[in-house]
């Protein structure tokens, strides 16, 4: 990495998902720190206080399926001031398991399977609007809804993966996971 | 079925001098219904337009009153015009007695010649010469794949072993066909004489007919035609005195397009789930219960009495039946020469979509088909021009679309149909369908990119290529060839790249 | 015994006349991938991944189950190959519910494996979500429809090996699914013997052992052609 280089705007992005790819990005430990002499994070729910998207972004590390519509503005959003976008996990990649649900067939099903027929006490079905983002039909991988450039699959993708992904993305190479047997889902 | 029996009661009236007899399809199916008036060799189509079946009996008794039936027309009726092209262009020798003869009864089809071809074969007592004159008369399946049938038979006639197994093919399942129903619903005798034929010619002791569920009075006149030819011993054993023997045995499918798939078929006579098998082996070493089997196609087997009687040269190149459906001013089963052009068929024969609108395409094949442009309406109907044109002879259907068609939908349709009938076996075929479908249909959602149309044409190879049996290789022939001849259809329907992101 | 020459990408390779192209290229030690193949059991050439090109035929051939001729060329591996491969293996991700993170087999999965393989980083088809169910009526084992690839090793172990032809295939196209007895739960099934042997052939987690938690299933699938040849060798009791 020669130091000639413009540092690059690196954000993460947490949609539906367990946060695990996020909590795997941590575990690039040390690495971190290096990372930090490259790259200034602008936005990320684990090492930013930024609240809104800023533009220009270089890169950005999107985790999780779009479940709802504030998942679908943030990702618009994301693209839309984004460089390069990286699918980062297998939620955001296929789904996963938020994408279960899919198999109910649709957001007003899974609303009643989970607030009314499998509560305890008191079965209501959440109803705020303008509070509480509205569910999608389908829980959607991000490549279905805008383009991606790099796919980094895993259930998370280990510290190890995120890195060869980032140092080459900072080094403005396309990774090459394809080589490294390292794109397993799961 | 009413006309039928009153006009029967005032044939049985002493001294009325005719017979009335339900026969067979005659053709024309947009002027049904049809009765034919026979008188010496003159027989005109009559077409009941608003007539009842009791005011017709009246009239058919007045007019028998007044002498001969030659002029008689009834009110209400109108008599089809026997040099109109639909009539006059066609060449009907293995549809020659549909419509004819009653084909509930055999001794009305012996008189009418069936069975003789036979019966001269059985006599001459010579399978080499039989096979030898299918093979020189060039006669390919008809069933759509268009392989040398006489090829084929000495490939099933070289085989060792004594036992061997015959096949017909009467799964006819493409949407739009039904050439083998009106051979089979007209003149099933054809079928079982050239059955009786090919298993000699080939040394077979036992045939099957594997029909489809949905032909129910197929297969009821089927039944009655082998019970009574087997009274008259035109099957069993020691046939027509000779030391031949042959049985038949029908078998009737479960609603399975697949199962008109030789190995599909095979599979289900065996007892088998309906499915394919990868070939080699093929059924003519490995067929029926393991045995050397021959499988033809309905037609193919009633082009074989017509063949012995013509002889090669009167038989020429052969006939092919199509049954014309869609955007056309008469529709119907005909039987043309091999060679005629289509626009011929669709444009003289058939005169074009009805309210003179332009041709867009005629598709052919059904689902393993493809689509012609109007542009190549000149080109002969025959195996190896239309396989130039991106689709199949197929067998026989032959579908016409107007302007207002748009091919994209025509392709999404073909597609829901092979994605339904798709035995699962293999991975292109059971999930690709699937695939293909949503592509198309988001096309015609309009919510398609570039992209989508790129991916579309790249599964649509891969299931051609990938796919075990002939369902699920020419599955996306549909697609392939309208995107070769209609790919405007496509672009119209395309979302800017832009606009999805 | 007479042997077949052929070429197999850049190699020559030698094999008894009558061996199967895939038995010629696995001889070589070329990787072809499969699915519904496996040693021991009688090939269905339904997965389509051990296409091959050969010179000469138009068509591609599926290796298992072509017979090698003396002077075939063929091409394992060409970017056409790869392309379809991968088109294979994920049309089967986008038709079932295949979660690896919470999977049994995660991690011993054929399925898995094959996709890293193929280098698909992500399906370009978009999922079905099927709604599949699970069986849990036999008492030591479970099927779980959502995992099933319909590679048919199941019914042909338990038919061609135990004897038993619990398992068979129900329905078809996109709703085929196996089956057990005349579609019963597996628990009502007698004529099942316990033994096993499908889940361990099953390549990917549909079949398992009740109590494998993810990534706990670890099946044996090259045990079976030891034990068919031990049979034929009448060195074990069936």
């Amino acid at each position: 990495m020669s130091a000639a280089k413009p540092r690059k705007r690196l954000a993460t992005v947490w949609l539906a998902g367990c946060s695990g790819c996020h909590m795997s990005f941590l575990d690039l430990d040390e690495w971190l720190l290096e990372l930090a002499q490259h790259a200034d994070i602008v936005y990320s729910p684990v090492a930013s206080d930024q609240k809104r998207y800023p533009p220009a972004v270089d890169i950005a590390l999107v985790e999780g399926g779009v479940a709802n519509s504030d998942n679908l503005a943030l990702l618009k959003t994301v693209r839309a001031n984004t460089k390069v976008l990286v699918s980062f996990g297998d939620c955001a990649i296929h789904a996963n398991i938020p994408g279960m649900r899919n198999m109910l067939q649709g957001a007003d099903p899974v609303l009643r399977r989970a607030y009314l027929d499998l509560a305890d006490s008191s079965a209501q079905l959440p109803h705020a609007p303008g509070l509480i983002p509205e569910l999608l039909d389908q829980v959607l991988p991000v490549h279905e809804l805008v383009p991606v450039d790099v796919y980094l699959p895993g259930c998370p993708p280990s510290a190890d993966r995120i890195r060869t992904v980032l140092e080459a993305l900072l080094q403005d190479r396309r990774p090459d996971l394809s080589r490294a047997g390292e794109i397993r889902f799961g | 079925m009413a006309l039928l029996d009153r006009c029967a009661e005032v044939a049985q009236q002493p001294g009325s001098g005719i017979t009335v007899k339900g026969v067979g399809c005659h053709g024309p199916c947009s002027d049904g219904p049809l009765f034919s008036v026979a008188c010496g060799d003159e027989v005109r189509l009559i077409s009941v337009q608003s007539s009842s079946a009791s005011e017709l009996a009246m009239e058919l008794q007045e007019a028998l009153s007044r002498g001969s039936l030659r002029e008689w027309v009834p009110r209400g009726c109108r008599s089809l015009d026997p040099q109109s092209p639909f009539l006059a262009l066609q060449r009907r020798i293995v549809l020659e007695r549909c419509g004819q003869i009653d084909p509930e009864d055999l001794s009305d089809a012996e008189s009418a010649g069936a069975y003789q071809q036979l019966n001269a074969v059985l006599a001459a007592n010579n399978p080499e010469a039989v096979i030898d004159l299918v093979r020189r008369s060039g006669l390919r399946g008809r069933g759509g794949a268009g392989y040398p049938t006489g090829l084929k038979w000495a490939t099933v006639a070289a085989m060792p072993g004594a036992e061997k197994r015959l096949v017909c093919n009467a799964d006819e399942g493409d949407p739009g066909a039904f050439m083998d129903r009106t051979i089979l619903e007209g003149d099933p005798h054809s079928v079982l004489e050239g059955m009786a034929i090919a298993a000699f010619a080939v040394g077979a002791q036992h045939g099957f007919i594997y029909i489809r569920a949905e032909y129910p009075l197929a297969i009821a006149r089927l039944r009655r035609a082998i019970a009574q030819a087997q009274q008259q011993g035109w099957l069993g054993t020691t046939i027509a005195g000779s030391r031949f023997s042959f049985d038949l045995e029908l078998r009737v499918g479960a609603g399975a397009y697949v199962c008109g798939e030789e190995t599909a078929l095979i599979h289900s006579i065996e007892g088998q789930r309906g499915v394919p098998r990868p070939r080699p082996p093929y059924p003519a070493e490995h067929g029926v219960f393991g045995l050397p089997t021959l499988i033809n196609n309905v037609e193919t087997y009633a082009n074989i009495p017509v063949l012995h009687r013509l002889g090669l040269e009167r038989y020429g190149v052969g006939t092919k039946v199509f049954s014309l459906t869609g955007h056309v001013s008469r529709s119907g089963v005909i039987e043309v020469p091999i060679g005629t052009s289509l626009r011929t068929i669709v444009e003289t024969m058939a005169g074009g979509p009805p309210d003179h609108k332009p041709i867009k395409a005629v598709q052919t094949g059904g689902p393993s088909g493809g689509c012609i442009p109007a542009a190549a309406l000149d080109t002969p109907v025959d195996y190896d021009s239309l396989q130039a044109l991106g689709t199949i002879m197929g067998s026989g259907g032959m579908v016409v679309m107007d302007s207002t068609t748009n091919m994209v939908d025509v392709a999404a349709y073909f597609m829901a149909f092979s994605r339904e009938e798709s035995c699962g076996k293999c991975i292109p075929c059971r999930t690709g369908t699937v695939q293909l479908e949503l592509l198309l249909r988001k096309l015609l959602a309009r919510k398609a990119t570039v992209a989508d149309l790129e991916q579309l044409e790249r599964l649509s190879e891969t299931v051609r290529d990938a796919s075990l049996c002939g369902l699920g290789q020419s599955a996306p022939k549909p697609v392939l060839s309208t995107l070769r001849h209609f790919r405007a259809d496509y672009l119209a329907l395309l979302q800017p790249l832009e606009a999805s992101r | 015994m007479s042997v077949c020459t052929l070429r197999i990408d850049d190699q020559d390779v030698a094999i008894a006349a009558g061996s199967t192209v895939l038995q010629a290229i696995r001889s070589a030690a070329i990787a072809v991938p499969t699915l519904c193949h496996l040693d021991g059991l009688s090939p269905v050439g339904a997965c389509r991944l051990c296409l091959v090109e050969v010179e000469g035929s138009e068509r591609l051939l599926a290796a298992c189950v072509t017979t090698v001729q003396d002077g075939m060329r063929i091409h394992t591996n060409s970017s056409r190959l790869q392309e379809m491969r991968r088109t294979l293996i994920e049309l089967l991700f986008s038709e079932g519910n295949h979660i690896c993170a919470i999977c049994v087999a995660n991690g011993q999965c054929e399925l898995q494996d094959l996709a890293v393989r193929v280098g698909m980083d992500h399906s370009r088809f978009s999922y079905r979500y099927p709604n599949r169910c699970v069986d849990l009526s036999h008492p030591q084992f479970g099927l779980d429809h959502n995992r099933c690839i319909l590679c048919t090793r199941c019914v042909r172990v338990c038919d061609e090996v135990e004897g038993a032809h619990v398992w068979d295939v129900g329905w078809r196209g996109e709703h085929c699914q196996i089956i057990s007895g005349l579609a019963e739960p597996w628990g009502a099934v007698e004529a099942c013997t316990n033994c096993g042997k499908c889940i361990e052939v099953c390549p990917t987690g549909a079949l398992f052992h009740k109590g494998e938690g993810t990534d706990e299933k670890h099946g044996h699938p090259g045990r079976l052609a030891a034990l068919v040849q031990g049979r034929s060798r009448q060195e074990l009791e069936p």
